[in-house]
């Protein structure tokens, strides 16, 4: 019986490359990227039409991060993208199958969840495009400069890493794909509460309000979108995200132990 | 090649598996026998490292489920009930990812994915899509999946249920021709089909193994109880007069048959062929004979007398 060592790496290089073909090569990948398409547009269209011919009082991309559509887009999405990595598994039996091979509890988390990020990347592509036209057509030089475009993708993709490794957590945490959606969901929404009671309320000198002020997810993503990357705001995010994904490889290595 | 001993699984207040022993050389085909909830799939799950046991051991190829589970896994196909498998992918496609999957290189993945596809009969639907297979296509990929590495030991869970006679046979050939360089472990509650495709069988019910044999051996521990029955061209009164005093023969039963034939059928004592008897008496007196044979037990009858939930059989 001839057969090589299975590399940790191949390994994930083969679930990674399943899992994106099951995003891309599916209906509801091309659905949801056309819907985020169309609200990002929809948000555009609105700024210029409200600003007229006056100049731009503060970098596009803030102006973006400052409207409903970016957070209406990330809230909604996360589940939408993570409801089904596990518990379709889980629900259809494959899970079964996909665990009774070699292959590490870790690189199936992984796998799972660097494919929901980069579809997740892959998503927010549209919105360059919606900056390069902002950019032909006005004389806004800060549509395109690399420092608020770049800050504002570093933002995008750490946000993105936040809510979607909960998401990965709330699908391993259940078989209904509905049941993940709403965890998911209501973590955002808390989230969002968070931040939005943070914005609210004054900073103070006590630690309550320090911390909930480090909780301030909107106030963070305005510094990105200025192009400003506060590295506190990067390891929040980086560590909390780690937090989430050694939750959910526990949770997927616990039927070992049941 | 599987070594279990005293394996036990409980979950949620529930026994499923209750304190089971047994073992499997390597090249044989054994058979799980048992109805529905007698703990066969539980004990294949233990064995393919999807769950741990709650007490006991198991061993595969000597490595232990539990504590060395990747390398059981690397040597082990598993199909569990129901076949589940991604019906967005082609079948090539989802060949060639188990594959890979399971430890094989490109070129190696390539090579066995179009052997096993010749094998089980997928050579012309290589680029189709799963989810538009009919089911015994479906079960025919699951297959080719659990082959695909080839396994020293392929675990088997109800590999033909929902399929039609003609793919049961083809299934089933493809099964016998694995005997001897893999070990083969199915689960079923069809018993022709256990009876004609295993070299051993075991009786599962209620979470324990009741019987542990061949089945020409099982077929012998039932023929003790085996009637005779014959077709005999004699007046009744006189054949259940003659009955009655053989003392072999521990009950009777005469009934009109067709014509002047009445039909007999003989409980012997002790297991007794009676035949030779019979048809000396019938020579004697010169009655004729028109059937004499010996009620062979189908294996239906002995699972059913074994898994009877008043009477056990060890």
């Amino acid at each position: 019986m001839l057969r090589e060592r299975e590399a940790p790496m191949k390994i994930f290089w083969t679930l990674l490359r399943r899992e994106l073909s099951a995003y891309f090569f599916s209906l509801t990948g091309y659905v949801i990227i056309a819907a985020v398409t169309f609200l990002i547009g929809e948000s555009f269209a609105q700024l210029i039409d409200g600003l007229g011919t006056d100049p731009w009082p503060m970098p596009v991309t803030q102006m973006f991060f400052g409207s409903i559509y970016f957070w209406m887009i990330v809230l909604l999405v996360s589940p939408v993208i993570t409801m089904r990595l596990f518990a379709l598994e889980k629900a259809s039996g494959t899970f079964e199958t996909l665990m009774t091979t070699p292959v590490g509890d870790f690189q199936v988390v992984a796998s799972k969840f660097a494919a929901a990020l980069v579809f997740y990347v892959v998503m927010w592509l549209p919105l360059l495009i919606c900056l390069l036209i902002v950019g032909r057509f006005t004389n806004q030089a800060s549509a395109l400069d690399s420092g608020t475009v770049g800050g504002m993708y570093l933002g995008i993709f750490l946000a993105g890493g936040f809510f979607l490794s909960f998401g990965c957590l709330a699908s391993a945490l259940t078989r209904s794909q509905m049941a993940a959606a709403m965890i998911s969901l209501a973590f955002g929404i808390s989230q969002f509460a968070l931040a939005w009671w943070a914005k609210n309320n004054p900073v103070s000198e006590q630690w309550q309000s320090q911390l909930l002020s480090c909780l301030n997810i909107f106030d963070q993503m305005n510094d990105f979108a200025r192009g400003v990357v506060d590295t506190r705001a990067v390891i929040f995010y980086a560590s909390v995200t780690m937090l989430f994904l050694f939750l959910t490889l526990r949770l997927v290595e616990s039927r070992r132990w049941k | 090649m599987i070594e279990v001993s005293n394996l036990t699984k409980r979950y949620a207040g529930r026994t499923a598996v209750s304190d089971i022993s047994f073992a499997v050389a390597r090249g044989e085909i054994v058979g799980l026998l048992g109805p529905n909830g007698a703990g066969k799939s539980t004990t294949m799950r233990v064995l393919s490292c999807f769950m741990p046991a709650t007490s006991g051991t198991a061993r595969v190829a000597g490595f232990d489920v539990f504590h060395q589970s990747a390398e059981v896994r690397r040597r082990i196909g598993y199909m569990p009930e129901n076949n589940p498998l991604y019906p967005e992918m082609r079948v090539r496609e989802y060949l060639k990812f188990r594959a890979r999957l399971k430890g094989l290189g490109w070129r190696r993945s390539r090579e066995r994915v179009t052997t096993v596809m010749e094998q089980c009969g997928l050579a012309d639907v290589g680029r189709r899509v799963i989810g538009q297979l009919s089911k015994g296509y479906r079960q025919r990929v699951g297959l080719a999946d659990a082959l695909v590495h080839e396994p020293e030991l392929i675990i088997l869970d109800e590999p033909t249920i929902g399929l039609d006679p003609h793919q049961i046979r083809a299934v089933r050939q493809l099964i016998k021709s694995l005997a001897g360089k893999h070990t083969v472990l199915i689960s079923t509650h069809i018993l022709p089909e256990a009876e004609m495709m295993c070299s051993r069988m075991l009786i599962m019910f209620d979470g324990k193994i009741l019987a542990s044999d061949t089945p020409e051996n099982l077929q012998r521990r039932m023929a003790g109880n085996s009637q005779i029955i014959a077709e005999i061209a004699a007046p009744a009164g006189a054949l259940r007069e003659c009955f009655s005093q053989i003392p072999e023969i521990e009950l009777f039963d005469v009934s009109a048959g067709e014509g002047e034939f009445q039909r007999c059928v003989l409980t012997p004592r002790d297991g007794l062929d009676l035949r030779p008897m019979i048809f000396a008496l019938a020579r004697d007196r010169g009655w004729v004979i028109r059937e004499l044979t010996r009620h062979r037990h189908s294996l239906e009858d002995i699972y059913v007398q074994i898994t009877r939930p008043d009477e056990e059989e060890e």
